[in-house]
């Protein structure tokens, strides 16, 4: 079985899985990065968005093969040290999350938008964040609470 | 043995420090005495718990700190919060001291006796968690407190009723005393000298410091950093992975064509073979989702087989015209008679296609049962059951005791986790591995395709009006499958109709069927709300006029709907190109939603803008989170209304993930949806599923008014509402 490393969250971390795993399955089962979810394997819900270089992406559609060169990964748990990212506080501040399961991903997709765009539209925002699925309907307290981080920030 | 010593009744300190380091209050809900054990003296507190109907709440250490007890799944509902801070109210406890953890899945001890006199479950469904618990979170939380009360009494050798509490500190005033629960715990008295605390005095409600207060909810912070943890973040040593194929058409029977191919894959440890599915277990996820896609099955026919959803309707017309009634749910007056002798009679039919619950976390479950096949260990989201082991000790043929169910937060339920096949499945899994645990994952396809949907139906009505215009009678008939499924919500409670009739005529299709949120509401709410505002609209009223006068005789309900009418400025007409409707659902609590819509006249696309809530559930626990629920349900309203639709091809579902099954995302979302809770100190009523059956009809409405035409057919996609465009 192949062996890759992984730089995620700033530690490096070896793994051995067959060829072409999902790095979802990588994260989550092989590391216990659990804060990642899986949603719908097909890249459709955003519950699995990771930063790869800064960049959001979907990890349940991204094989494991390609991110063994140095690619620096962070995942919900590297997103601040104590959960204090504006971000964070603001999803407490507006108690945004119902069941909570898809607001990882949510909150990733965010984190990817404040960093290139510090002070998003409201229209910016939604068009961002429209490939993150919130079953539980919590769309427009998602979207007060990226607009109170970028107040805060 | 107790570690205390009961001679006179009084804990002896010196063996209570050696053993705990806090004490758990085991209080009776029903009049029984409190009993105290140290907390860490679990084989005590289990003998407790076989001995005596009697109900560990709480638990509380010497450093102040207070753990309380929520017996109902956490869903996004809150229960995490609203329960423990019932408690916690009554008991004057410090809320920043107070922890909340699950308590055990026992029904005998934490069920709640709410469903019906008598009985004991632990069932979070039909919006009936903070309803069916609150006067039991109460007493509870009364009688902790005066426990302790008693025990500063005896202490401070004063009268009890000097003393005072707030934030966990007793005081006497007269002495200048004062006290902490944390301190108060090596003077605890045992339940032989403790006086009969089955009729403790409640707070009044005026006196809340935490019902009805902003209280921030107990699990969010762990929502925001990925620690919450889901019953398929689970991972324990030598732990193996299920999945199993079931194929799209329901109930249908497999025959495996390549076992051996698939056992010979890498990782795959067996297949293991159910009636309606091929299970495989495997030592990695990547490897059993692997050998899963590989296997040849040839299925059988099932009771879907031949089934097409677009064509039934036809059938559903054709049982609706027949003049045999089905199962008769509301008979008053005669209807028949008031509609030949009404001044008009108006007559529409409603669909509504299958939907499916799209809960984002796939149903999962990890189970480890013991190498001798007697107890097993199981880490599940679930909305519980009248089984609170959900089916375990059947399939291992063990009693339930020997069952210990780990409740974890549900990435969603939606009432799809009040069925617990896949739990059953995890169980089969576990016992052919034993001791290995077993994590069972639906992929997303697996969860869709076999899911269990809210039942397509065909509601028929017939309304009539006297000569003065008041609606004289309504009929109500509903086609379809699953009983209370497609019926509940068929009746007009806060309608004052003197002529009512309402029946359910039965279907079977073979397609698995289950609790949706807010149920049989959604297309019956729909049904009603629309052809009130078709009369209203023929007889040249405001559909808010129609309205007030069927509600004359249910203040409550009018009362939701002028505040409706006021924070919508419903009067005031909206900017051209938008249009307002208005919908009336009661649920447990009652609420008038209004809706403001736009149409995209060229594509048949609807956006709803914005929405307003009037909202009357009782005694509010917390506002915030109600709001929350509220806004929630409106965007499942809105999706599945708009967008979501299961069809069926001779059986097969025709959906596989949410490339095909659209939700409503963002940017599709309402600008706004406010609430307005109605002040009440009535009993607290559900909240989950008021919002959700209030927008088909809200909508529907708003397009009566933009267009003059009418959307009767569940869900309005863009070519449904072409098409009613061009009517």
């Amino acid at each position: 079985m192949p062996s890759y490393t992984l730089s995620i969250n700033d530690q490096n971390h070896t793994v051995e899985v067959d060829k072409g795993t999902s790095l979802l399955w990588v994260l989550r089962e092989h590391l216990g990065l659990t804060g990642t979810k899986y949603g719908c394997g097909i890249a459709q819900c955003g519950a699995c968005t990771i930063h790869v270089d800064g960049s959001p992406m979907k990890a349940c559609v991204l094989s494991v093969d390609d991110f063994s060169k140095g690619e620096r990964i962070k995942t919900i748990e590297g997103l601040s040290e104590r959960g204090d990212h504006p971000l964070q506080k603001a999803w407490v501040e507006v108690q945004a999350p119902q069941c909570g399961y898809c607001h990882s991903g949510q909150i990733m997709q965010a984190a990817a938008l404040l960093e290139n765009n510090p002070s998003p539209s409201k229209e910016e925002i939604k068009a961002h964040m429209n490939g993150n699925i919130c079953r539980c309907g919590t769309y427009l307290r998602i979207v007060q609470a990226i607009q109170l981080a970028a107040q805060n920030q | 043995m107790l570690p205390t010593s009961q001679k006179n009744g009084i804990l002896n300190r010196r063996e209570f420090l050696k053993s705990s380091s806090g004490i758990a209050l085991f209080i009776g809900a029903s009049g029984i005495f409190p009993a105290l054990v140290s907390c860490s003296d679990s084989k005590t507190i289990q003998q407790q718990f076989e001995k005596h109907a009697i109900t560990a709440w709480v638990k509380i250490s010497e450093d102040g700190q207070i753990i309380i007890y929520n017996p109902a799944s956490e869903m996004g509902q809150g229960s995490m919060t609203s329960l423990p801070l019932i408690f916690a109210e009554e008991m004057d406890a410090d809320w920043s001291k107070v922890k909340v953890e699950f308590s055990p899945q026992e029904s005998e001890t934490y069920g709640s006796p709410g469903w019906s006199p008598g009985s004991k479950m632990m069932f979070t469904v039909g919006s009936r968690t903070t309803n069916s618990y609150f006067n039991t979170m109460r007493t509870a939380g009364a009688q902790a407190k005066a426990i302790l009360l008693h025990a500063a009494a005896q202490h401070w050798k004063v009268p009890i009723k000097e003393l005072s509490v707030e934030n966990s500190v007793v005081s006497h005033t007269e002495s200048a005393k004062t006290i902490s629960y944390g301190e108060l715990i090596p003077y605890l008295v045992a339940g032989e000298t403790l006086p009969d605390l089955s009729e403790v005095p409640l707070k009044a409600l005026d006196k809340f410091k935490l019902i009805g207060h902003e209280i921030p909810r107990t699990e969010i912070p762990s929502k925001v950093d990925g620690t919450a943890q889901f019953a398929i973040d689970v991972r324990l040593p030598d732990m193996v992975y299920g999945v199993l194929e079931r194929g799209n058409l329901h109930g249908a029977k497999p025959t495996l064509l390549n076992e051996s191919e698939i056992l010979g894959m890498e990782g795959v440890i067996k297949l293991v073979p159910f009636d309606y599915a091929i299970g495989v277990i495997a030592s990695k996820l990547e490897q059993a989702l692997k050998a899963k896609s590989q296997l040849k099955i040839d299925w059988s026919s099932s009771d879907a087989s031949g089934f097409n959803s677009e064509e039934i309707y036809q059938e559903y017309e054709k049982i609706a015209n027949q003049n045999q009634s089905g199962e008769v749910i509301t008979n008053e007056g005669d209807v028949s008679k008031a509609l030949r002798n009404a001044s008009k009679v108006y007559q529409a039919d409603y669909k509504n296609d299958y939907v499916y619950h799209a809960q984002l976390e796939p149903l999962n479950a990890v189970i480890q049962v013991s190498e001798d096949l007697q107890k097993a260990e199981v880490w599940v989201g679930s909305q519980q059951g009248m089984d609170t082991k959900l089916g375990v000790p059947g399939i291992l043929g063990i009693p339930p005791e020997n069952v210990n169910v780990h409740l974890q937060y549900l990435g969603g339920g939606f009432g799809r986790r009040s069925l617990s096949d896949f739990v059953e499945e995890c169980a089969v899994l576990a016992k052919e591995v034993a001791p290995k645990p077993v994590k069972l994952i639906w992929t997303r396809e697996d969860d869709l395709r076999y899911g269990t949907y809210r039942p397509m139906s065909l509601q028929r009505i017939k309304a009539s009006v006297d000569a003065s215009g008041n609606i004289n009678a309504f009929s109500h008939t509903v086609v379809g499958d699953g009983g209370n499924l497609v019926a509940s919500g068929i009746q007009n409670d806060h309608y004052a109709i003197p002529n009512q009739f309402a029946d359910w005529r039965s279907t079977t299709h073979g397609i698995r069927l289950k609790h949706w949120r807010s149920v049989g509401h959604g297309p019956n709410k729909f049904a009603i709300e629309s052809i009130l505002d078709q009369i209203a609209y023929d007889q040249k009223m405001d559909p808010v006029d129609l309205r007030r006068k069927l509600m004359a005789n249910s203040p409550r309900a009018l009362a939701t709907l002028e505040k409706a009418v006021e924070i919508s400025n419903w009067a005031e007409p909206s900017p051209e190109g938008f249009a307002k409707g208005i919908s009336f659902v009661e649920h447990g609590s009652l609420g008038t939603g209004v809706c403001e819509i736009s149409l995209n006249k060229e594509t048949g696309e609807i956006k709803v803008h914005r929405v307003w809530i009037a909202l009357d559930a009782g005694t509010i626990i917390q506002p915030d989170n109600v709001k929350a629920q509220m806004e929630g349900g409106i965007i499942m309203g809105i999706s599945s209304a708009l967008k979501e639709r299961i069809s069926v091809v001779d059986g097969h579902i025709q959906q596989n993930n949410f490339n095909d099954y659209s939700l409503l995302r963002m940017q599709d979302s309402p600008d706004i949806i406010e609430t307005v809770l109605i002040p009440s100190g009535e009993t607290p009523q559900g909240v989950g599923e008021t919002a959700t059956p209030m927008v088909a009809g809200a909508i529907a409405n708003a397009f009566l008014q933009l267009t003059g035409k009418y959307l009767r057919h569940m869900p309005f996609t863009p070519d449904r509402v072409l098409e009613a465009l061009n009517s």
